[in-house]
């Protein structure tokens, strides 16, 4: 059971970010995701400080925080100060994730919070957190979490599909016709900030990223439709949880880096098999 | 009675950090026209449309449309913005683009109609596309993306289209075919406002220019400011250009007015 509760836990972050990645990819924004799963630590660690306690709420509820204010960040450093995207969200994630942790290694080290656990999660002990839901089902409480989480995601995409959809393929014509081009964007940031925040308390920063960026990139080389792309990115999260996680086993090496691994090995392969497919095309049409 | 302007452009200023883009506008279009707004390369034109259609917000100065705030006339204006500030490798088919044209009149939370499904139909066979409807759009040439932008313009069915830059690196025939559809826009009483680029299809494409520099050169009919002088101080250090075409005007016997 113990491998049960660790893929199905893998495979609903893998929907989660597969979901959120596949806009930010189009979006040119991966890197958002990154930013915000760094940027929430100093969050976690002053929610941790105020209550005490290493409870999920209050410590979720500091990590929303600090991803929001990672997202208000570097917007104003890419509209106001007119800095480039991309060195807005270094310079704003950095100067987070350094607080963060600054502030735990001087108050941090009686409480079970440390940086390996926020880099590397903790999947492998996932069963640990088990607890009964209702009807004899017993699932790991993060679990649970996620899965609400999935259940939420899938249902705000597809309610706001033609929103976040012409918003991402041109946003000038959308705010042309009178579309709120700014909501769109930060009912995308919401969703983006409540992933990796419920997220990278059981899998890790590193393996969010890995999620975020992977399965859309492969999903992307694989088909030229916006939502078969999505749902293909889901599919092939999923995949890649299991192939990871057996890996890993076998291996005897952290889960998260397995499956991170993997999910760069599927791409490489998908890549280099595309192109050949490509040139095959080229070959014979020319 | 004088007809109304359809756009008024009153004082308007736009910034850039603190580089102008546009400085100090004031003019009127006029209704039912073909209208050229011409100028150098980063003189302000697209800033311009732009700032008609609420894209770009000014540092000063207001526009009007159908003399009142864009806000209440969204639905009858329609925008095509420049072909190159897309990603044309993104996944999606042509008709899922010209469908676009149909979200604000259906809304974002409804589904399409019979009806909407028609008028992308027709939409696309105006511009010769509807074979490439289930195309995806990373495979349409420079004229094909094109026309699929004004395809998504005529599904919204306004009566005014502002449009940035559409014949700048199309092909021939799709250049000829944009022309046959705004001469039988202009027909069916539509306003026409185009950002371009070459002055030798000036005279022959507009019936109204506007001339920028970052200010405002000149705007009137076409045979009143298409004029050595004007486009001198328009293109400024390009002179050799400016000679060169009035040279080749001058020996196709254009009339050009000298002052």
């Amino acid at each position: 059971m113990n491998d049960f509760y660790t893929i199905l836990t893998a495979s609903l972050v893998a929907i989660n970010c597969a979901l959120m990645g596949g806009f930010l990819m189009m979006r040119k924004m991966v890197m958002i995701g990154d930013a915000i799963s760094h940027a929430v630590l100093p969050g976690i660690f002053m929610a941790y400080y105020i209550s005490g306690s290493t409870a999920s709420l209050p410590i979720l509820a500091g990590a929303a925080f600090s991803g929001i204010l990672a997202t208000l960040m570097i917007e104003w450093f890419t509209k106001k100060a007119r800095l480039q995207s991309d060195a807005a969200i270094g310079v704003s994630y950095t100067l987070l994730f350094a607080i963060g942790i600054i502030l735990i290694s001087k108050w941090g080290q009686n409480a079970d919070l440390d940086q390996q656990c926020v880099l590397y999660g903790e999947i492998e002990q996932i069963s640990f957190w088990l607890q009964p839901i209702a009807f004899g089902i017993v699932l790991p409480k993060q679990t649970v979490i996620l899965l609400a989480v999935a259940v939420l995601l899938i249902g705000a995409v597809i309610w706001g599909y033609k929103g976040l959809f012409i918003t991402t393929f041109d946003p000038d014509f959308a705010l042309s016709t009178g579309v709120a081009v700014t909501f769109w964007h930060y009912f995308l940031m919401s969703g983006v900030s409540l992933t990796t925040v419920v997220s990278f308390e059981s899998v890790g920063a590193i393996l969010v990223i890995a999620f975020l960026s992977g399965p859309p990139a492969i999903a992307y080389l694989l088909t030229e439709d916006f939502k078969k792309m999505l749902i293909l990115a889901c599919l092939v999260g999923i995949l890649c949880s299991i192939g990871g996680y057996y890996a890993a086993k076998w291996l005897d090496v952290s889960v998260a880096g397995a499956i991170s691994t993997f999910i760069g090995l599927v791409f490489m392969v998908v890549f280099i098999g595309t192109s050949l497919v490509k040139r095959k095309v080229d070959v014979i049409s020319t | 009675m004088k007809q109304p302007p359809i756009i008024e452009v009153h004082n308007l200023t736009v910034l850039y950090g603190r580089k102008p883009a546009l400085w100090n506008i004031d003019f009127d279009l006029p209704e039912k026209q073909v209208i050229g707004i011409m100028g150098p390369n980063g003189s302000g034109k697209s800033t311009l449309l732009k700032s008609i259609m609420g894209v770009v917000t000014p540092t000063s100065g207001f526009t009007k449309v159908y003399d009142q705030s864009l806000n209440n006339v969204r639905d009858r204006v329609s925008y095509v913005p420049q072909r190159q500030d897309i990603d044309w490798d993104f996944p999606a088919s042509v008709w899922e683009i010209v469908a676009m044209g149909r979200y604000q009149k259906r809304g974002l939370f409804k589904k399409l109609t019979t009806e909407d499904q028609d008028i992308i139909t027709d939409s696309l066979e105006k511009v010769n596309m509807l074979g490439y409807a289930k195309r995806q759009i990373s495979q349409l040439s420079g004229g094909q993306q094109q026309r699929v932008f004004l395809a998504r313009a005529i599904a919204q069915q306004g009566d005014l289209f502002l449009m940035d830059e559409p014949f700048a690196g199309v092909d021939i025939a799709t250049e000829e075919m944009i022309i046959s559809l705004l001469k039988d826009m202009k027909e069916a009483g539509k306003t026409l406002v185009i950002v371009h680029h070459d002055l030798h299809t000036a005279q022959s494409y507009f019936d109204h220019l506007v001339l920028l520099n970052t200010r405002l050169i000149a705007s009137g009919p076409t045979e009143e400011v298409f004029t050595d002088q004007i486009l001198t101080d328009t293109y400024g250090g390009k002179l050799t250009t400016i000679s060169k075409i009035s040279q080749e005007l001058e020996n196709k016997e254009f009339p050009i007015r000298h002052k």
